[in-house]
C-alpha cells in the first residue's frame, strides 16, 4: 500500500473531468477535491452524472477528458484493477454460489496471505459488520440489509484507501435503510477510510455526509457541509432539490428589498441590482405564524396577511397552505408546530399574519425555463 | 461553498484519455479475437469462397492455342493453325461442350480427325497468351513457347479451361427450367408446411397452457420427440405407410406420397417441436389480469381470444412461422428420401455436387437458397427484438379453469397429434424389426446387422457418437467462453459487435450451403488447413459452427441474468477475471452450459445436411448411413439406424436430465433459501 497522506490532507483530486456518450455530455468540466478520511455524498436527480463520476473515479467507465489523482498518483487512465478502492453496488453483487465467508475472502486470496490469516480476517470483518455467525450461509439466505453489510465487508476486506458506495441503500426497506445508514457512517468513522457515496436520497446525504456534492445536468451545483447546503443553497436548484422551498416571483427594489405586489420584504444580501426580477424563497419551517392583526401592533415590515386554506396533520407538525392575492396563483407552504397551531387557534379558512424573517428569506435567479 | 463550476460548454480540444489496458483486458480481447478468427476461418471465408465460386465460370478458349503439324517425315512447313479455326472447320466441340468446371480437361486430338498415335507425324503446340494452359501428361505448360511432341505424346495433351468472373452461372441457372422450378417448389412447400405446423402447434400449445386437460406432461414429452431423430426419418415412415407397398396407402386415394404431400407431412413432423416450443413460451407468459379485465367487461370468449390471447402470442407465432419456414426450405434429408421427382433447392445442391460434380452450379443453387433463408432469419430477429417484456413484475400468471367439454376436446386433439408423432416413430421401429416387408412379417434383428449394408455399418454409429460428444464438449466450451467474452469485456465496442454478427450468421446459413462451402475452402490444396479435410476434425468444426447461433444465444441469455457488476467487484478486489469466470460465472450458469451441450449433442447425432459433403470412408456417420442405406434401397436397415439415433438421443437426454439434477443439487445449493 502506498504511503498515506496525513488525515485531513488532500486525498482525491478531480480536475476538469469531462465525459461524453456520443454527443451527450454526461459530465462537464468537473473539478473536485476530497480530503483523506472524508465522507462525501454525490447527490442529485437521476441522470445528473453522479454515478458516471463515481465510475470514472473507480476506472470502471473512463472519463473522456480530465485527470483523477488519488493519493498523489495520477490514476486517470488506469484500469480498476490497478487502482486502490473497494466498491459496493446497489445490487450488492454478491457471488450467489459462494458462501458469505468465501465472498469476503475473494479479494484476500492471491495476496500472499495464508489460509489461516484469511480465515482470521474474514471473522474479524464479520464481527465488524455485526454478522459473526453467518459465514457458512449463502447470500440468498440473508436479508437485503445483511447482504449489503456483507458486500461492505467484502469491499473493505483488503483495506482499500478509498471506499465507493453506489446507491448502497436504495434497494432496502425504509426502516432498514435508516438503521444501516447509521451503521455505515459509524463504520466509516471507525476505519477512517475516505468514502464517496452516490445517492439520490437527500435525507441520506444530509444524515451521512461530511460534505455533499450536489450535481445536476453533469455539473456540480454546490459543494458544502449538510448545514451549508441546507441553510445556504447556492442557487434555486439546490434550494429546491434539498428540502422544501417556497418560491415567489418578485422584483428587486430600493435597498435590495424584494417586492411582491406593492409589499416589499427585507432579505439576506444578494447579488441583484434594483429593478431585476428575482425569486424570493423561504423554507416552510422558517415561516413564523402570528395571530390576525399582528401587523398593526408590531409594525414589522416583513409580515403579511394570509388566508389559511388547508391544513394537513403530519404527526409532529401541521403543514399549512396559505394564500394571498399578492402571491398570484402560487400558494405558500408553511410548517407550524402543534404548539403554535394550538396557541393561535388556527383552523382552515381563518385569516392570519405570517412573518418571513429577514435572515431566512433568500433571493435567487429566475430560472430560464420558468414562464 | 467552494469549487463551484458551472461551465456547460462543449468538450475542450485535446486528446481523449486513452485507457491503459489491464492484463485481463488484453487476455479477454486476445481470446475474443481468437474465437472471432475461428468463426472467420470456419464460416466467413468458406462462404466467401463459395460465393466467388458461384461467379466463376470456366471455359475452354480454343483461340489461345496454336498448333503446327509436320509431314510424315517430321518436317514442319511453318503453317500455324489456331485452335479456334480448327474447331470451326471440323466442328469437334459445340459451344456448350466448351463451358466446363474448374477441373475441366479437353483432349486436344479431337481437333485432328486424322490423328493416330502411331503415326510419325510430329506436333507443336503453344499458348498464345499468358492465360493459356495445357497439360502434357501431368506437366503444366503455361508459357508461350512452342512445345514439340510426337504423336504418342501429343495424345496426352489436355487443354485446361480459363476462369472468368461473371453472372454466366446464374444466367445458365435461370435458363434451365429444371433448376429454377425448384425455387417455386421450395417456396410453396415451405409456406404450406409453415401454415400447417404453426396452426397445429398453436392449438397443441394452447391446450397444454390454457386448458385443464390431463396428461399434459406426457404430451409435452411426445411433442419434443421429433427433435431426437434426423429429419429424413419421418420420410421413411411415410414410405412404409403410404409408399408403393404402403400399409394404408389407400388413404391417399391414388395420390403419391413421393413428392410434395410426403415432404409437407414429414416437415410438419420434424418442425413441430420447434414451433411448439416457441409458441408455448409465448402462451406461458400471460397476464391473468388482462383476462379478468376482459371477463369483467363481459367480452365473449371468442372476442377475448382475438383481443387478448392472439395479440399476446403474436410475436411467438411470427417467430415460430419464420423458424419453421427456414427449417423446411433448408432441409435436405426429408425431400431426398420422399421427394421423388419433386425437386427442391436443398436437394438440387446435393444433386449438382454429388451427382454431376458441377460445383459451380451447386454454389449457384446455394446462393439462391441462402436468400430466403437469410430473409426469414432477419425478419425473425427483427420480430424478436420487438418483443419487449410483456410481463411486468406485477403480472399475475394465468391459471386455467376446468371446463369439461373444452378439456375433452383439447385432450382428443392432443391425442391425435400425439398419435401422429408416436405413430410415425412406431412405424419406423416396426419396419426395423420386420424381416421383409410386406412378404415376411416375422420379427428379426437382421436389419440391425449394419455391417452388411452400405453406409459404414456400426462404425458409422460409433463415429456419430464420437462426433456428438466432441461437438458437445468443444462446442460448449468455445461458445460459452466466446459469449462470456463478448458479454462481459470492457470497451472494445466495435470488436464486440463484429463478433456478435459472426455469432448470429450460422443460423442464417443452411447446412447444405455450409457443407458445400467447406469443400471449396478446405479442399483447396493452397489452404494450410487442407489437412483436416476428410477427418473427424472437420466434421466437429462444421457441426459446431452450424449450430453456433442457438448455443450462443442460450449462453448470452444466461450471462445477461448475471449481475453486471461482478466483473467490476472482482477487478476492484484485484482478482483475475478468469478466476471469477471459473469460480462464479461457470457454476452459476451451469444449467445453461448443460443445455447447450445436450443441444449440440442431439443435433450432431441427427444432422445430415452439412456433413453429407464432408464425411470420408473413415468418418461415415449414422445419420448419413440412414440416407445412404435408404438410397441403396435398404429401407428397413435405414429405419433401424434412424431408431438407433432416436434411442441414443433419448438416452442422452435422460442422462443429461439425471446428471444435471445431480450436479445442480451439489453445485446450486445456494439457489434455495
Amino acid at each position: 500500500m502506498l504511503q498515506k497522506t496525513p488525515p485531513g490532507e488532500l486525498y482525491l483530486s478531480i480536475q476538469n473531468l469531462w465525459k461524453a456518450f456520443g454527443s451527450f455530455l454526461a459530465l462537464k468540466d468537473i473539478s473536485l477535491e476530497i480530503n483523506e478520511g472524508e465522507f462525501i455524498c454525490f447527490l442529485g436527480p437521476s441522470g445528473c452524472g453522479k454515478t458516471t463520476l463515481l465510475r470514472a473515479i473507480a476506472g470502471l467507465d473512463l472519463q473522456t477528458k480530465g485527470t483523477v489523482m488519488q493519493d498523489g498518483k495520477d490514476v486517470s487512465n488506469l484500469p480498476p484493477s490497478q487502482r486502490d478502492f473497494g466498491i459496493v453496488f446497489q445490487s450488492y453483487a454478491l457471488f450467489p454460489n459462494l458462501t458469505i465467508e468465501k465472498n469476503i475472502a475473494f479479494g484476500l486470496e492471491n495476496t500472499g496471505r495464508s489460509k489461516s490469516d484469511i480465515a482470521v480476517r474474514v471473522n474479524e470483518l464479520l464481527q465488524l459488520v455485526g454478522l459473526p455467525d453467518q459465514g457458512k450461509k449463502y447470500p440468498a439466505q440473508l436479508s437485503g440489509g445483511q447482504q449489503q453489510r456483507i458486500a461492505l465487508a467484502r469491499a473493505i476486506a483488503t483495506n482499500p484507501g478509498l471506499l465507493l458506495l453506489d446507491e448502497p441503500l436504495s434497494a432496502l426497506d425504509a426502516k432498514v435503510r435508516v438503521h444501516l445508514r447509521h451503521e455505515i457512517k459509524e463504520l466509516q468513522r471507525k476505519l477512517g477510510v475516505t468514502t464517496v457515496m452516490v445517492t439520490h436520497d437527500q435525507e441520506e446525504a444530509l444524515a451521512m455526509a461530511d460534505r455533499i456534492v450536489v450535481m445536476n445536468h453533469g455539473v456540480i451545483e454546490q459543494v458544502g457541509s449538510p448545514t451549508e447546503i441546507y441553510r445556504e443553497p447556492a442557487n434555486l436548484f439546490v434550494a429546491d432539490f434539498i428540502g422544501e422551498m417556497n418560491q415567489i416571483q418578485s422584483q428587486v427594489t430600493k435597498g435590495g428589498r424584494l417586492s411582491v405586489g406593492e409589499k416589499t420584504f427585507a432579505c439576506l444580501s444578494h447579488k441583484f441590482n434594483d429593478g431585476m426580477p428575482a425569486i424570493a424563497a423561504i423554507r416552510p419551517e422558517d415561516i413564523i405564524p402570528h395571530e390576525a392583526g399582528y401587523l398593526d401592533t408590531g409594525g414589522n415590515r416583513n409580515c403579511i396577511d394570509v388566508t389559511l386554506d388547508e391544513m394537513e396533520f403530519l404527526g409532529s407538525f401541521w403543514r399549512c397552505r396559505l394564500s394571498n392575492e399578492r402571491f398570484g396563483s402560487s400558494e405558500l407552504i408553511a410548517d407550524f408546530s402543534i404548539n403554535a397551531v394550538r396557541r393561535l387557534e388556527l383552523e382552515e379558512g381563518r385569516t392570519m399574519v405570517i412573518e418571513l424573517p429577514e435572515n431566512r428569506l433568500m433571493a435567487f435567479d429566475v430560472p430560464e425555463t420558468a414562464a | 461553498m467552494s469549487e463551484i463550476s458551472i461551465n456547460p460548454g462543449t468538450l475542450p480540444a485535446g486528446p481523449d484519455i486513452k485507457p491503459k489496458l489491464s492484463r485481463d483486458d488484453i487476455l479477454m480481447r486476445g481470446s475474443m479475437i481468437v474465437i472471432a478468427l475461428y468463426l472467420v476461418a470456419t464460416l466467413v471465408l468458406p462462404l466467401y469462397t463459395m460465393l466467388s465460386k458461384s461467379f466463376s465460370t470456366y471455359r475452354m478458349e480454343l483461340s489461345q492455342y496454336e498448333f503446327q503439324v509436320s509431314d510424315d517425315a517430321g518436317q514442319f512447313d511453318g503453317t500455324i493453325l489456331s485452335g479456334d479455326a480448327l474447331n470451326e472447320q471440323i466442328g469437334a466441340f459445340s459451344g456448350t461442350e466448351l463451358s466446363t468446371g474448374s477441373d475441366g480437361r479437353l483432349s486436344v486430338t479431337e481437333l485432328f480427325p486424322d490423328f493416330s498415335f502411331r503415326s510419325p507425324v510430329m506436333y507443336q503446340i503453344r499458348n498464345t497468351s499468358d492465360t493459356g494452359r495445357f497439360l502434357v501428361g501431368s506437366t503444366l505448360q503455361d508459357d508461350t513457347d512452342w512445345v514439340m511432341l510426337d504423336s504418342n505424346e501429343f495424345r496426352r495433351v489436355q487443354l485446361r479451361p480459363v476462369q472468368s468472373r461473371g453472372l454466366d452461372n446464374f444466367v445458365n441457372y435461370f435458363s434451365t427450367p429444371a433448376l429454377f422450378n425448384s425455387i417455386k417448389n421450395s417456396l410453396w412447400i415451405s409456406v404450406l408446411s409453415t401454415i400447417v405446423t404453426v396452426t397445429l402447434a398453436f392449438w397443441f400449445a394452447y391446450a397444454l397452457n390454457r386448458s385443464c386437460m390431463r396428461f399434459k406432461g406426457v404430451f409435452r414429452l411426445i411433442a419434443m420427440a421429433p427433435i431426437l431423430v434426423p429429419s429424413l426419418l419421418p420420410g421413411i415412415a411415410l414410405v412404409y405407410l403410404f409408399g408403393n407397398q404402403g400399409m394404408i396407402k389407400e388413404l391417399l386415394f391414388g395420390a403419391s406420397i413421393y413428392g410434395p404431400i410426403g415432404i409437407v407431412i414429414g416437415s410438419v413432423f420434424f418442425t413441430f417441436p420447434h414451433a411448439f416450443l416457441i409458441i408455448s413460451t409465448a402462451l406461458a407468459i400471460s397476464d391473468a389480469r388482462l383476462y379478468e379485465a376482459a371477463a369483467s367487461l363481459r367480452s365473449t370468449p371468442w372476442r377475448t381470444f382475438w383481443t387478448v390471447t392472439i395479440p399476446g402470442a403474436r410475436y411467438g407465432l411470427i417467430s415460430a412461422a419464420f423458424v419453421v419456414f427456414n427449417l423446411v426450405i433448408t432441409d435436405f434429408g426429408l425431400p431426398k428420401v420422399i421427394g421423388g421427382q419433386f425437386n427442391v433447392l436443398a436437394v438440387d445442391i446435393y444433386k449438382q455436387v454429388i451427382g454431376q460434380q458441377n460445383f459451380e452450379m451447386g454454389a449457384v443453387v446455394s446462393v439462391v437458397l441462402v436468400i430466403p433463408a437469410i430473409l426469414a432469419f432477419a425478419i425473425d430477429r427483427m420480430v424478436q427484438s420487438k418483443q419487449v417484456a410483456l410481463l411486468s413484475a406485477r403480472s399475475v400468471p394465468y391459471q386455467p379453469t376446468p371446463n369439461r367439454k373444452a378439456d375433452r376436446i383439447f385432450l382428443a386433439y392432443c391425442c391425435l397429434i400425439g398419435l401422429f408423432i408416436v405413430g410415425l416413430l412406431a412405424v419406423c421401429q416396426f419396419a426395423a424389426l420386420i424381416k421383409f416387408w410386406p412378404y415376411d412379417l416375422s420379427l428379426s434383428l437382421k436389419n440391425y446387422d449394419f455391417n452388411k449394408m452400405d453406409g459404414g455399418g456400426w462404425g458409422s454409429y460409433i463415429n456419430s457418437i464420437k462426433l456428438a460428444l466432441l461437438t458437445a464438449v468443444i462446442g460448449t466450451s468455445v461458445v460459452f467462453f466466446g459469449a462470456y467474452l463478448v458479454e462481459k469485456s470492457n470497451g472494445f465496442r466495435t470488436g464486440r459487435s463484429i463478433f456478435q454478427m459472426f455469432a448470429m450468421l450460422p443460423m442464417a446459413i443452411p447446412g447444405m450451403v455450409l457443407g458445400l462451402s467447406y469443400i471449396f475452402f478446405f479442399n483447396s490444396p493452397s489452404n494450410p488447413l487442407n489437412g483436416i479435410y476428410g477427418t473427424m476434425a472437420i466434421l466437429v468444426i462444421c457441426t459446431v459452427t452450424h449450430f453456433y447461433t442457438v448455443s450462443h444465444l442460450t449462453a448470452v441469455t444466461a450471462l445477461k441474468q448475471m449481475d453486471r457488476e461482478f466483473e467490476s467487484v472482482s477487478s476492484s478486489l484485484k482478482q483475475p477475471t478468469m478466476k471469477l469466470f471459473a469460480r462464479v460465472t461457470v457454476p452459476v450458469c451451469l444449467p445453461a452450459v448443460l443445455d447447450i451441450s445436450i443441444y449440440l449433442f442431439v443435433n450432431a447425432m441427427t444432422t445430415v445436411s452439412a456433413v453429407v459433403f464432408l464425411y470420408s470412408p473413415k468418418t461415415t456417420l449414422a445419420s448419413i448411413a440412414v440416407l445412404n442405406m435408404d438410397d441403396a434401397g435398404d429401407i428397413a436397415p435405414a429405419a433401424a439406424m434412424g431408431m438407433m439415433i432416436f434411442y441414443t438421443n433419448a438416452a442422452a437426454r435422460i442422462i443429461h436430465l439425471i446428471a444435471s439434477k445431480g450436479i445442480l443439487k451439489r453445485t446450486q445449493a445456494w439457489r434455495g433459501r
